[in-house]
């Protein structure tokens, strides 16, 4: 796999030992398949920064349920119905997610939107998932926190001094989405942790996967936060070509379109070897 | 490298009468308790077909309480904290305790044996009673594949099956260090009217009451069961031959092996972390000759860590007595060291366990005459490459990733010898070094017990260098 970044494998970890993040209880979700089939692997959906478990609840839970996967929604620390976490950083959404998926019957498919997609990227590199799913991934760095700026300047500007971050109800859709809607779903957004808000402003760089999972990337040309070169950047770590959706907004999740890329998704784990 | 005939196994070749079934480029994993479920997860995981041999009929080892040969009675509770206890890439529910019951971690292991589909892998009820090269005169490292390297493995089912030869590309041996009783000998003792018995067939309490019962050993088993005798008989005593460090569960609240990483992971000398480990025990438990213990004749990490915060506190209620070492057996009587004379009904030998490789000709791990394997980083067989044994190591903390990390290595190992020999047999030159290494920060003893102590963190620095150096020449 010709993943860029940190290519070393890293054995010592003290700091997992010495700070393991505070327990939580966590919001998750679920939906059942009504015929189970035992090949086909379990689905954990992380929400990006903001959102809680409800976001894949309104159409891809049941959704992926609907097409033969188990499936469930998480809410991170801090978000949804999860307990509430000021202080918690990147490490601690990373704990939720392995937490969760560790606590699944089998190996788990990881998949996570938006700053959700590099929680799961980072989650790849700690517990062997049976593969991960990453929906237009935010990186973080300076491109993203310009296109914010520029396209959201009174929302975004907070965000560079670690304060939250507002999304707009068109930065996250397309106009084929009920202005209401769009509206509706923009009001519920609750911002993540300052400290993890503020990691982004730098550009992340996950560690390798364990256990070599193969890995889909997909995403927008339309996304106004993430750029189709940031998309790109994301997919070519894993050796891959985003599937792109045109004419969506950054939600490929509650998007009017919803439907397209949670169908790609499970086209895709059906064919997994 | 799946091997379709694996699954169809043909005899073709014979070996003293015997078909041997050749399983092609298929691993050999020898038990299924916490270092053979990592072996069979991480040789998969590295794309090896395995087939893991468990003599019983459960996974879960030294966990396993059902099979009444585990050394882990009803009251055990990890000494390890729950982050350090468990494998690095599969976290226990982090609403567990910081130390979980015996229960927990085999449920654990139970977990970790079906989120990764290791069942299907592993045959159970069945012994490995040989295991032997395939080829005439194996050594030096050899491309996969030439007979030399390959491994004749015979097992038989523990209900009387008829047993057979298989053959593999390589063996891993996971059969654990704690099986096997070690029985001290004393002058009196076969004349000895009393009971007595090995630590290992110690169930729980209700085998003490009303009794006058004497423990033989303060390693951490024999300090469990002190505190349980202390806690349900009238007279306890426990003998140890000399003075230890006796770790509490928590310094300053925390779990005291997280504390001890911290220490040993700031940047000082090592004289002043350990000085700054001594003062913190010391300050946590005390002058322990005030109780009528020895004062420790080691300086602390030089022999294995003894961790248990109810010891010094039964003594302190008297529930337990220490005693000295034993000097004699009578009929019905034990004389001490100093001279004293006790009468014990029940004596509980808590003196370790000593590995054993009965399926092994002591040639191969050159255990000849009783000697304890000298395997490079602890894992493999210096002139046999595609032999290793996993988790035979005494680590200061953290016995499951290390185990983890060996499985990785020895899985990449396999893979690269497979198909780069010629890198992999320069690798295997470049780190001849590895097999005299003691993997510690500290002067630990010598002695038999000791042989297998490391330092986790020296010991898994040591396996991540050797893991990236493999990785630049795969
Ligand atoms: C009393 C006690 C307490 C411990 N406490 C802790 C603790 O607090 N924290 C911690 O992390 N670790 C602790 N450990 C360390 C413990 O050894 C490890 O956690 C781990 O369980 C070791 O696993 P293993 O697979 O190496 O060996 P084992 O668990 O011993 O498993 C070996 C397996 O191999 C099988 N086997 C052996 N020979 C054969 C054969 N010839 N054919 C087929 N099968 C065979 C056995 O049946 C067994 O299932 C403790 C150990 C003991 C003895
Ligand atoms: N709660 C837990 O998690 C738990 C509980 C029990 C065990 N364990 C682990 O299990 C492993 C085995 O522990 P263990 O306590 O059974 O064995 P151990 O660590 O080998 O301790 C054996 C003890 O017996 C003594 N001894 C040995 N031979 C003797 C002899 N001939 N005469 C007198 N004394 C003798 C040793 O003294 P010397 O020091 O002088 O050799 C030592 O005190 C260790 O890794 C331990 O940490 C964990």
């Amino acid at each position: 796999m010709t993943t860029r970044g940190v290519q070393r494998t890293r054995v010592v970890r003290p700091i997992e030992c010495t700070q393991p993040p505070a327990s939580v209880r966590r919001e998750v979700l679920a939906a059942r398949p009504e015929v189970e089939n035992p090949a086909s692997p379990p689905v954990l959906l992380v929400p990006g920064f903001g959102y809680g478990a409800w976001a894949y609840a309104e159409h891809w839970l049941d959704h992926i349920a609907e097409r033969g996967f188990a499936a469930h929604a998480m809410s991170l620390r801090g978000h949804g119905r999860s307990d509430a976490a000021p202080d918690a950083d990147l490490r601690a959404y990373v704990h939720d997610v392995i937490q969760i998926a560790a606590g699944l019957p089998r190996q788990a498919v990881l998949v996570g939107h938006g700053a959700g997609a590099l929680v799961v990227a980072m989650a790849l590199s700690r517990y062997p998932a049976r593969a991960g799913v990453l929906v237009s991934p935010v990186f973080g760095g300076f491109g993203t926190a310009l296109s914010l700026l520029r396209r959201n300047p009174v929302g975004a500007f907070p965000g560079l001094f670690g304060g939250t971050v507002r999304l707009g109800p068109r930065q996250l859709f397309s106009r084929a989405l009920s202005t209401a809607s769009a509206r509706e779903y923009a009001d519920r957004l609750a911002g993540p942790s300052r400290r993890a808000q503020r990691a982004l402003v730098r550009r992340q760089e996950p560690e390798r996967p364990v256990g070599d999972p193969p890995v889909l990337v997909l995403g927008s040309p339309d996304d106004r936060m993430v750029a189709r070169t940031a998309l790109e950047q994301v997919a070519e770590r894993y050796g891959i070509a985003p599937l792109l959706f045109p004419g969506m907004g950054h939600d490929l999740v509650l998007d009017a379109r919803w439907r397209e890329p949670a169908d790609a998704i499970c086209d895709w784990l059906l064919k997994l070897p | 490298m799946t091997n379709d005939n694996a699954t169809a196994p043909v005899a073709a070749i014979w070996r003293g009468g015997e078909p041997v079934y050749d399983r092609g480029e298929t691993v050999c994993v020898i038990g299924a308790g916490a270092s053979g479920l990592a072996a069979v997860k991480n040789l998969r995981e590295q794309g090896f077909a395995v087939d893991c041999y468990e003599r019983e009929t459960a996974v879960g080892g030294a966990w396993n309480a059902r099979s009444g040969r585990g050394p882990a009675p009803a009251s055990t509770h990890l000494i390890t904290s729950r982050p350090c206890a468990q494998f690095p890439d599969f976290p226990m529910p982090d609403d567990w305790p910081d130390f979980p019951r015996h229960t927990q971690m085999l449920a654990y292991l139970e977990r970790y044996a079906d989120h990764f589909g290791l069942r299907e892998h592993i045959w159970f009820g069945t012994d490995v009673v040989r295991v032997e090269p395939a080829g005439p005169e194996p050594s030096g490292v050899r491309p996969a594949g030439e007979p030399s390297s390959r491994w004749d493995v015979s097992i038989s089912g523990q209900r009387g099956g008829s047993s057979r030869i298989m053959r593999y590309a390589a063996v891993v041996v996971a059969n654990g260090h704690a099986f096997l009783p070690n029985r001290p000998s004393y002058e009196g003792l076969a004349g000895y009217r009393g009971q007595t018995i090995h630590a290992s067939e110690y169930q729980g309490r209700s085998q003490l009451r009303g009794k006058r019962v004497l423990v033989v050993g303060a390693g951490n088993t024999g300090c469990d069961i002190a505190v349980d005798a202390g806690q349900v008989v009238t007279t306890c005593w426990h003998s140890s031959r000399r003075g230890y460090w006796y770790a509490p569960k928590y310094v300053l609240g925390r779990p005291v092996d997280q504390l001890a990483i911290r220490v040993q992971t700031m940047r000082l000398p090592q004289r002043l972390r350990r000085a700054l480990t001594q003062r913190a025990l010391r300050l946590a438990v005390g002058d322990l000759t005030r109780f009528g213990l020895r004062a420790p004749d080691h300086h602390f990490a030089e022999s294995h860590p003894i961790v248990n915060s109810q010891l010094i506190y039964q003594i302190g209620h008297g529930g337990v007595v220490p005693v000295p070492d034993i000097a004699r057996f009578g009929r019905t009587d034990v004389t001490l060291a100093d001279g004293r004379v006790i009468e014990p009904d029940l004596v509980i030998f808590a003196t370790g366990y000593v590995p054993t490789f009965e399926f092994l000709e002591p040639d191969i791990l050159k255990t000849g005459g009783g000697a304890r394997p000298r395997l490079r980083w602890h894992l493999a067989a210096p002139d046999r490459p595609t032999l290793a044994v996993v988790g035979l190591l005494q680590p200061d903390t953290a016995p499951l990733a290390c185990a983890h990390w060996q499985s990785v290595l020895f899985a990449n190992w396999l893979r690269v010898l497979d198909t780069a020999p010629e890198r992999a047999r320069e690798f295997w030159d470049r780190h001849a070094g590895a097999d005299e290494r003691r993997y510690h920060f500290a002067k630990v003893s010598d002695s038999p017990r000791h042989r297998f102590e490391v330092s986790h963190l020296v010991y898994l620095r040591a396996l991540e260098q050797a893991l990236n150096d493999l990785e630049a020449v795969k």
